[in-house]
């Protein structure tokens, strides 16, 4: 039982419905990859999902999963880790899942901080109804339900998560295998709500939407992947980092040969500046942004519950209620 | 008041501000006849608002309770003694009186000010609008203020211990114990020795004042007989708390814990409260978000292998729907109790109403069946949480169970059951040992349809579980056309299966054949029953909806007439014409007030009158 499994043996049989091409089969091998190599148990894993195209990757895990309905995996999800507090409880969502329909309960899970390792699969775009414009999408996405572009100022998962007050938040790429294999094991073994957000290219209703920075040949130069501790360096042999601008208030691209002192050290338990890396457009920041260890919700559950969830007593000890009488 | 021997209950009206204190005088009152050991039925009636408007009509809080020696099934239908504390409680409650009951009135709240307020021109103690009651017109502020002065408290602070002053008057009135109550005031005010003193001084004051104040010579001292009940151990109960206890005590017959998960709505809210304070019996308790959390979590929960309960009232009810489909589809085990209310949309919150029965039996999207019980009193609540746990765990499917606003507050004496009477609750075992674990997760039972209840974390069984259709026997998805078709048949053939583990229904009194049969459901139990007892009429109550009794149509056949009263607009009707092919009359009542005993005893009479 305890000889280490490999990814495969978290791949299932069933036939992958994904289109050709979609980012969703790159994230499953690092998915499946990451839970061999977190030493995770099939039958102690539970994946649970909303509705989406995102949705259905319960079905390619070999462990225990809940494909349930459009937008409430985190309350359902909620629920099971009450029940079994020792699962590792996976959510699969997409961003019109999680946050549009879904967005409620997403924010009440990070608030919470259930353990929980959410994973927002964000392709700016509702994938399975066929391409309309999800609230990550970009003003001016047209798409069948905007033709002449979008209006609505689409959400920031980052500043959504912190806002909620998220303990932890994530970034990575699709098919960036490092990167993803580094997040997912740092999200599994946070103990809390982990969200991170994948950027998952739809190829075929909003392909490319990412081009800009998730293109393997130019990926030194546009993405910045966080180290806690490490100086915010990036570009062609790190040539390049991140430094705090105190006029404007914001973070910019500092040549970090010539002042490598200004190259900001990254503090993952800094909120301001994980606020700052969040909206970084170029670079895009990559990696764990946010973490900050707190209590779970679980953990204060049932350490403030009278039995820790126990049967300590019987009913008949509490039928008889204040006060009964005999009627002889 | 005209006592006479002849009567051997009586029906006590308090009426106030809603910040008077008056549903807890009137639940202090109810527990201390409780213990002086008579039957009786108790109806809390309050407004909407948290503080209403003060000494306007519809800002009166009003507790009435109906006691004696029994059988006492409603909380009565005229009050034969009335404490008002304002012109408003007096205005509203004068038209229910019966003759010649005695009103006590709080003669310092007739103001010309409070009389303004409750709509009164003149004040009614000086003309003839009171001649037909036996009024008693108390200085309750000043007395009460007077016998409080010695704690040193604000006016408002004093002026809030006179629920407490009346009710020592009460229980003079009744010879009852002032012990029992001291005690409770001495638990619940232990932080605010103040409080705490004022109050006991309040009742002892109240007390002493029936005694010997000369106007104590209107005041009668009223005797009653012992209530005839069953022998036994009784404790008095609402059904908010039976349906906890119910709960909590279904979790150890089927040997799980149980996750509770709910958001706040009047009236479901005291299940919630009642539930925290069970944790050591294996409940927990999660306030959710809102209802669609709390269904979803309760499925999370039933999932990870607990018993998942959730509850709510009509418009919490509606937002959980599609999650129960969901449950329906997984084969998941769910409790979803529905505390009615009147409505449409938030309609009357604090006011009770059967109006859920389409919802629970046909409100749902696509061909969707929930079993579907309901209690029909207080105490009964604690045996029907038992059946749908029995009945969601044996068929892996949600129940819905309904209760309503006037059972949630009820009280009434409750024979404390023999647990060792209930059978224990079963699960499904797992029956096969079929390489895939998917099919052996969906190896249902040959005459419940249930299967094998699996939660992650047990090894080698893994499998998937979803809202999409799948495959009869594998489990897994299926878009088969003639799959679906077998589904739907057997989700439907499920939900029928159910009846067959139900006890035969029974006829609560009257002969098997006849004329005229009243057939119930829910709350309006107590005044059905007290008219059809006085009227000699056959009487049917159900506690299963949907499916029905399988002999109910027999039953029914043995008729005439079937006359079904509902405080709704006939849903129970259509449901029987639907189910049964029967064609009953409707008697409906939708004013957010119970029925009264004497309305169905003149609608029931008129049909005996009819030649039919
Ligand atoms: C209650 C409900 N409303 C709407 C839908 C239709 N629906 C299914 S998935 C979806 C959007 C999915 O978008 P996203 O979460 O971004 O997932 P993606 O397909 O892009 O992976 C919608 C609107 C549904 N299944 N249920
Ligand atoms: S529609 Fe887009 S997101 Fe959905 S499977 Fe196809 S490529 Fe992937
Ligand atoms: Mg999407």
């Amino acid at each position: 039982m305890s000889q280490k499994l490999t990814a495969k043996d978290f791949a299932t049989s069933q036939e992958v419905r994904w289109c050709p091409g979609c980012g969703d089969y790159a994230i499953l091998k690092s998915v499946t990859q990451a839970l061999a190599d977190v030493g995770a148990r099939p039958e102690s894993t539970a994946f649970v999902s909303g509705i989406g195209c995102a949705a259905r990757f319960p079905y390619y895990i070999e462990s225990y999963g809940f494909h349930t309905i459009h937008g409430r995996a985190p309350a359902i999800a909620t629920g099971l880790k009450l029940a079994n507090p020792e699962l590792d409880v996976w959510v699969v969502t997409g961003d019109g899942d999680g946050l549009s329909i879904g967005s409620n309960h997403l924010m009440h899970a990070l608030r919470r901080n259930v353990g929980l390792k959410i994973l927002l699969f964000n392709n700016e775009i509702y994938g399975l109804t066929k391409g309309q414009y999800s609230p990550t999408s970009r003003v001016g996405t047209t798409s069948p339900s905007s033709p002449r572009g979008s209006v609505d100022t689409p959400v920031s998962p980052g500043h959504f998560a912190l806002g909620a007050g998220a303990k932890f938040f994530a970034r990575g790429i699709d098919i960036d295998k490092v990167g993803m294999s580094d997040v997912l094991q740092q999200a599994h073994a946070f103990h809390g709500t982990s969200l991170v957000e994948i950027f998952q290219n739809c190829i075929v209703y909003n392909e490319d939407v990412f081009g800009s920075f998730t293109e393997r040949k130019n990926a030194a130069n546009t993405q910045l992947h966080l180290k806690h501790g490490e100086p915010m360096l990036f570009g062609e042999g790190n040539d390049k980092g991140i430094r705090f601008n105190p006029g404007t208030w914001s973070l910019e691209v500092v040549d970090a040969t010539e002042s490598p002192d200004d190259v900001l050290v990254h503090d993952e338990g800094n909120a301001v500046v994980a606020r700052m890396l969040i909206d970084l457009h170029m670079p895009v920041a990559l990696g764990v942004i946010y973490r900050q260890p707190a209590v779970s919700y679980e953990d204060a559950f049932y350490s403030h519950h009278p039995s820790r969830m126990q049967r300590t007593k019987s009913i008949t000890d509490f039928i008889t209620g204040p006060s009964s009488w005999t009627v002889d | 008041m005209n006592k006479n021997k002849d009567v051997d209950s009586i029906v006590v009206r308090i009426a106030g501000d809603s910040g008077d204190g008056i549903q807890l005088m009137g639940s202090q009152f109810a527990v201390s006849t409780a213990l002086s050991g008579s039957d009786f039925a108790t109806f809390p009636d309050y407004p909407a608002e948290i503080r209403a408007p003060v000494g306007t009509t519809f800002g009166v809080s009003a507790y009435q309770i109906n006691l004696g020696g029994g059988p006492i099934t409603t909380a009565g239908d005229a009050p034969d003694v009335l404490v008002a504390f304002n012109p408003a409680a007096l205005k509203v409650s004068l038209p229910m009186l019966r003759k010649g009951a005695l009103v006590i009135i709080n003669n310092d709240s007739f103001t010309r000010r409070n009389l303004t307020k409750a709509g009164y021109l003149d004040d009614p103690r000086d003309d003839d609008r009171l001649v037909d009651f036996q009024v008693v017109a108390a200085d309750i502020s000043r007395l009460n203020l007077e016998a409080v002065k010695e704690f040193g408290l604000s006016k408002s602070e004093g002026g809030r211990c006179k629920n407490f002053w009346a009710l020592g008057v009460l229980m003079w009135m009744f010879d009852r114990d002032l012990a029992p109550i001291e005690d409770w005031v001495r638990q619940r005010m232990a932080a605010h020795p103040t409080l705490r003193d004022a109050n006991i001084t309040a009742l002892h004051a109240g007390h002493a004042y029936g005694e010997t104040a000369e106007l104590a010579a209107a005041l009668p001292q009223i005797e009653l007989p012992a209530a005839q009940l069953e022998p036994g151990e009784y404790r008095s109960i609402t059904g908010a708390e039976a349906l906890a206890l119910g709960i909590a005590a279904a979790g150890e017959l089927a040997d799980r814990q149980v996750m509770f998960c709910s958001y706040p709505i009047t009236p479901a809210s005291p299940l919630l409260h009642r539930l925290t304070r069970l944790g050591e019996l294996g409940v927990g308790t999660f306030q959710a978000e809102d209802e669609i959390a709390a269904i979803c979590a309760a499925i999370g929960a039933s999932y990870g292998g607990m018993i998942g309960v959730t509850s709510s009232s009509g418009p919490g009810i509606a937002l959980k729907t599609e999650a129960m489909g969901l449950a329906v589809n997984a084969e998941l085990p769910l409790v979803i109790v529905n505390w009615q209310r009147g409505g449409p949309s938030t309609g009357l919150p604090t006011k009770t109403e059967q109006s859920d029965l389409y919802q629970a039996v046909y409100g749902r999207n696509a061909d969707t069946p929930i079993p579907v019980v309901s209690a029909s009193t207080s105490g009964e609540c604690f045996d029907m949480a038992i059946e749908a746990v029995r009945i969601a765990l044996r068929h892996m499917t949600p129940v819905i169970l309904l209760a309503d606003g006037y059972l949630s507050n009820a009280a009434e004496p409750w024979r404390i059951p023999d647990m060792s009477s209930f059978a224990p609750i079963e699960t499904n075992a797992v029956r096969t040992s079929d390489d895939d674990p998917q099919r052996t997760a969906f190896t249902r039972d040959a005459d419940s349809y249930g299967r094998p209840w699996i939660s992650p974390g047990q090894p080698e069984l893994m499998h998937r579980i979803g809202g999409l259709e799948k495959d009869v026997a594998s489990g897994h998805i299926s878009y088969d056309p003639a799959n679906h078709q077998e589904m739907t048949e057997l989700r439907a053939a499920k939900v029928e299966s159910v009846a067959g583990f139900l006890p035969p229904q029974q006829l609560e009194c009257g002969p098997d054949k006849g004329s005229l049969v009243v057939v119930g459901w829910g709350s309006t139990y107590g005044p059905i029953y007290q008219a059809v007892r006085s009227t000699g009429t056959s009487f049917i109550h159900l506690r299963y909806l949907s499916p029905l009794p399988g002999n109910l149509g027999e039953l029914l056949s043995g008729f005439d007439k079937i006359l079904v009263p509902e405080m709704n607009a006939g849903q129970l009707c259509t449901l029987l014409r639907d189910k049964l092919g029967v064609h009953p009359i409707s008697y409906s009542k939708v004013s957010g007030q119970p029925f009264l005993i004497s309305e169905l005893i003149g609608k029931i009479e008129s049909l005996k009158d009819e030649p039919s």
